[in-house]
């Protein structure tokens, strides 16, 4: 591919993204069955396979889905120069509307009915944490290992309060050990 | 320097948030609340607008704290810091991908990370209710009586149900809103 055509796919892929960034509520995981839609039938750019993949890289690296997809899918498509405008299109919309809505919060929550608002949405928002922790809960291997990480982070950060960096560090550790203690037991393939 | 501590926060915040959305709550308290950059509940109420706009958390919570404490500049420099780790480490990943994808290496670690996750959830969901459910008092008895305690406990529950349900979280916000109008001009 020369450079024109390069750029010129890449201003595509930026269109692609800032459409993605624009119209995708609940992120990351919301973004997969629009960016297979966009990508896969309507414009043939990747494969489903490659969908897939993708799902399981953005899972297995740090940092939010929809980055780790855009950047996948731009380098996919069209290398670096693909993965920067794509990365730059799914982050522009929320980039300048939340610019915009810091803007405007402090002002409307000195309303008694917006405090009052928030009051009830405090609430209604834990439950939407509660759900996302059992949803990551069920995608968790259950057995004693696990249970002993899972118990051991929760006491870790909620009652000494130590640094949640240490313990994934210390948690990423812990499950490679496992794994290969249990391979060389023949437990696991 | 404001701007070179957003991003660095939000840089290592990136780099080790894994799962994405809800699973970067843990690390976004610790660090945001730890430098004064927002209260706990300023921070739920973020998850909130960040529900109800569209866009990843990420972005837009990196976005808001940046814009908050540094205006245009810091939501650059905070933005740019969540975004980076992921850029750098997929760009990587994304030419030795067929080898990351069957490494043993990384799915032992991954699989204590699954689970490492949820009780870091867990926690930040712990450390949530106590401020959301006690607003300015002491966590105790006495206080479960309040009205402000009640009426959040009640529609937490209801809200919960509903969402187990799989009703959209706009839906769920949309009513958590309404009900806590209406506790607010009869309760409170």
């Amino acid at each position: 591919m020369t450079f024109a055509e390069r750029l010129k796919q890449s201003l595509k892929l930026l269109l692609i993204f800032l459409k993605i960034g624009a119209f995708t509520f609940g992120g990351g995981y919301a973004m997969i069955p629009i960016i297979e839609y966009e990508l896969t039938e309507k414009r043939k750019l990747i494969t489903k396979e490659e969908i897939s993949d993708i799902v399981a890289i953005a899972e297995s690296t740090p940092g939010p889905i929809a980055i780790n997809s855009a950047t996948f899918v731009g380098f996919r498509t069209c290398g670096v120069l693909g993965s920067a405008f794509a990365t730059l299109g799914v982050v522009l919309p929320s980039f300048v509307l939340i610019s915009l809505i810091a803007f405007f919060l402090p002002r409307i929550m000195d309303y008694r009915v917006v405090q009052y608002a928030f009051f009830g949405i405090r609430a209604g928002v834990l439950a939407l944490i509660v759900k996302a922790v059992i949803s990551f809960w069920k995608r968790a291997e259950h057995n004693a290992f696990s249970w002993v990480v899972m118990i051991c982070a929760f006491l870790w950060s909620a009652i000494l309060d130590w640094s949640a960096i240490a313990l994934i560090a210390l948690c990423g550790l812990a499950g490679f050990v496992f794994c290969l203690i249990q391979r060389k037991r023949g437990a696991m393939k | 320097m404001i701007y070179l501590e957003l991003f660095y926060t939000f840089f290592t915040i990136g780099l080790f948030t894994f799962g994405g959305g809800y699973a970067m709550l843990p690390m976004i308290q610790q660090k945001v609340v730890e430098h004064n950059w927002l209260t706990m509940e300023e921070l739920v109420d973020f998850v909130a607008i960040s529900e109800s706009t569209p866009g990843p958390f990420a972005i837009n919570i990196a976005t808001y704290v940046g814009t908050e404490t540094g205006g245009v500049p810091g939501a650059l420099c905070a933005t740019l810091g969540v975004v980076l780790p992921s850029f750098i480490v997929i760009l990587i990943v994304a030419k030795f991908y067929l080898k990351f994808k069957n490494s043993k290496a990384v799915s032992g670690v991954m699989y204590g990370l699954r689970s490492a996750v949820v009780g870091l959830m867990a926690a930040a969901l712990f450390g949530m209710l106590a401020t959301v459910f006690f607003h300015n008092v002491d966590v105790s008895w006495a206080n479960m009586l309040r009205p402000e305690f009640l009426c959040s406990a009640v529609i937490f529950a209801v809200m919960t149900v509903l969402a187990l349900k799989k009703l959209s979280p706009i839906i769920i916000i949309g009513i958590s809103a309404a009900a806590g109008i209406l506790c607010g001009y009869i309760f409170l």
